[in-house]
């Protein structure tokens, strides 16, 4: 969808809300090299959140929106849980409908817009918790993956689930005491990541939220070449700081202490032989670009 | 601005678009004999689809098959088998919420598994048609046809619809498109029909042409925006309803859930137009009448025949949509009658219980005769109920021991 598009009429302009007309005055739609860098200096795709003070997931939420390559046209599927009270916030379209099926909602819209925009790029994203990717939502999570459907699944791991009061989930580690897990869970966290690579994805990232700099690359790197290629995951540790026993300000070190090298948030990445051709030729790309417009200026 | 029409121009695979009207009724009409499944894919072959996804599970697994053919030719957009009748109906709400024409089929268990989806389907007001060709849900297991899922699909806020014939069946995927996609209504449509008796016999359909399909499904005709980054307002709200516990909060989600069954009684009108009345009657009359839905009406008929050839006179109503339900039209229709016989195929007799709740004089209604788990309703079984009720001696047709 152009800017224009977006646009209010005059005669209205007055009475829409504030944070609409800053949304079509000031978003980065249409900016080719948005990024985290954009956060705070123009308008942000999340006006507000929900969640509570201090939640790395609310720092997760931003710095993916600030990633997106093109959000004017991008839709976001969610799932029920803490990021379905953010997403009623988010400036581009997003869909909330059931529990666990953000996969399979994902896999008819990106089809459904396929069919109707044959000659446009509609990206499509889920963003969904632990529980959802993984508990309730798994065959739908890997069926989706089976099937090479072309959308980035972002799974924003909190080791729990977090909305319902901290109940043990399939990505929670062993031993935890947790609800539901009276005596500690007794079996190991969930290694889907690894299942991601066995299911046909292109592109897998296991890291934290703690470098903006890094969430915009992996961003990025996922949505394109789900665009071209095919399904692309990325696991994100947004730790619940309420649910473990942190205060407000101990998020980040939360997630810097879990991506310590041999802990669990370590930054591991697999690229698959197609999607680096892809990436080595989008790098190749901006390289001449920068280049003829280094020539332009000299 | 003025939209060019669409009328006279074709779709992807050359098939000319018709005004809806003038193809259903006007157009010429090929007597053709096909099963029910066939009838399903030669509707779908013109009605502009968009999405199908598909999934397999008996009686409805020819069709959903047969329509993959379709797309093979080219006439359907996207086809794919989803992986349980949950996803399925997730995608197929995915795919309404980026602007297509869905369609997709299911059946009993198929049905129930897929639940939680079709309440979400009418509040995210999503005109997904959904043809459930009806079948035994109890354990031990069962493929037989049962219409015991209708009674669960009455209260999700779909339109829900109850085929009798193939040639119903025919019409009504076509126009059921045209009602649900009503800017006013603009809800999921449930077009059921008892598996097996519809899905597996043969019978004389008449045809529109081939050569001509509906309009295609306009998103932006939508009472709620479409999710598709081409429609404004791209920030749908500031505070997420559900994390308030507040009046507001409530009676937000109350008037959305008014609004969704006063969408389903919007569509009456749009619905009267299409199939001739919610309901259709003969005789009525008559003291005795025979009330009912789906295969169950056309045994209905049947023993209507056999007991006027005994001199006694029975009239019918044939209920055609259950949501809305026709309660004006069923309380005309049944003001003069003293015995209102409802023969059902499904052990509850939810039928009846609708009639009870909105006719008066309830002891006029008999809750049967009722079949289930696959049973065949011989029209003797009515007559034998309809000559019970009104105080005539009848031969006893199974011995129920003694």
């Amino acid at each position: 969808m152009s800017k224009e598009r977006i646009t209010i009429s005059p005669d209205l302009y007055d009475i829409m809300p504030p944070d609409y007309q800053d949304l079509v005055n000031h978003a980065t739609y249409g900016k080719e090299d948005r990024g985290w860098k954009d956060i705070g200096t123009s308008k942000e795709l999340l006006e507000q959140h929900s969640l509570c003070a201090g939640c790395p997931e609310s720092m997760a939420f931003r710095y993916i929106l600030a990633a997106l390559p093109n959000p004017e046209d991008t839709v976001m599927v969610g799932s029920t849980g803490c990021t379905s009270l953010v997403f009623p916030h988010v400036a581009i379209h997003n869909i909330h409908s059931l529990f666990g099926n953000q996969n399979a909602v994902a896999s008819g819209l990106k089809r459904a817009l396929t069919v109707r925009f044959p000659n446009r790029i509609k990206d499509v994203v889920v963003l969904a918790g632990d529980g959802a990717t993984v508990d309730i939502g798994l065959d739908m999570t890997l069926q989706a993956w089976f099937r090479q459907e072309k959308f980035t699944t972002i799974c924003f791991d909190n080791e729990l689930y977090a909305n319902t009061g901290g109940q043990e989930s399939g990505l929670m580690q062993k031993g935890f005491v947790a609800k539901m897990a009276p005596v500690g869970k007794l079996f190991d966290k969930v290694r889907l990541p690894e299942i991601a690579r066995e299911s046909g994805c292109h592109y897998i990232v296991n890291c934290t939220v703690s470098k903006p700099s890094l969430v915009e690359r992996v961003v990025r790197n996922a949505v394109l070449i789900a665009r071209e290629i095919g399904p692309t995951y990325l696991q994100l540790y947004t730790p619940c700081i309420l649910e473990i026993g942190k205060d407000s300000q101990e998020g980040l070190q939360e997630m810097r202490d879990a991506e310590k090298p041999n802990e669990r948030f370590a930054f591991k990445e697999y690229i698959s032989e197609p999607a680096k051709a892809l990436l080595a030729d989008i790098a190749a790309k901006a390289k001449d670009k920068k280049a003829a417009a280094k020539q332009l200026v000299s | 601005m003025e939209t060019p029409s669409l009328i006279g121009t074709t779709n992807r695979k050359g098939q000319v678009i018709t005004d809806p009207r003038v193809m259903m009724s006007e157009a010429p009409r090929t007597p053709s004999f096909f099963t029910g499944s066939e009838v399903i894919k030669e509707a779908v072959r013109r009605a502009n689809v968009d999405v199908m996804v598909a999934y397999p599970i008996t009686p409805q697994s020819e069709a959903a098959a047969l329509c993959g053919e379709l797309f093979a030719e080219g006439y359907i957009g996207d086809y794919f088998r989803g992986e349980s009748e949950f996803a399925v109906m997730s995608q197929c709400a995915g795919a309404a919420f980026g602007g297509a024409r869905v369609f997709t089929t299911t059946a009993g268990p198929g049905t129930l598994r897929a639940m939680e989806n079709f309440p979400m389907w009418a509040g995210s007001r999503l005109p997904i048609q959904c043809i459930v060709t009806c079948r035994g849900i109890n354990s031990p297991l069962s493929i037989q046809p049962d219409t015991i899922e209708i009674a669960y699909l009455m209260q999700t806020g779909m339109l829900v619809w109850h085929a009798e014939t193939a040639q119903d069946f025919y019409d009504w995927i076509l126009k059921g498109y045209m009602v649900s996609e009503e800017p006013d209504v603009h809800l999921p449509l449930a077009l059921c029909c008892d598996g097996f008796f519809v899905t597996h016999t043969k019978d004389t359909v008449d045809l529109t042409p081939v050569d001509m399909c509906l309009p295609p499904y306009d998103p932006y005709r939508s009472p709620v925006p479409c999710m598709d980054m081409e429609c404004p307002p791209v920030r749908m709200m500031r505070d997420p309803f559900v994390m308030k516990s507040n009046y507001i909060s409530y009676a937000t989600h109350a008037s959305w859930q008014q609004e969704v069954w006063a969408a389903a009684e919007r569509s009456r009108k749009h619905t009267i137009a299409w199939l001739d009345g919610l309901i259709e009657t003969e005789n009525v009359d008559a003291d005795i009448l025979i009330v009912s839905s789906g295969t169950a009406v056309s045994q209905g008929r049947e023993a209507i025949r056999l007991l006027a050839d005994e001199g006694i006179r029975v009239g019918l109503v044939k209920i055609k949509t259950l949501r809305p339900w026709p309660e004006e039209e069923l309380r005309e229709a049944t003001k003069h009658a003293s015995h209102i016989i409802v023969p059902e195929f499904n052990v509850i007799g939810w039928l009846a219980r609708e009639l009870k709740a909105t006719l008066p004089y309830t002891e006029r209604i008999i809750a049967g005769p009722r079949v289930c788990g696959g049973m065949t309703m011989p029209p003797e079984i009515i007559v034998e109920e309809i000559k019970k009720a009104i105080g005539m001696r009848s031969g006893v047709l199974a011995g129920r021991g003694s």
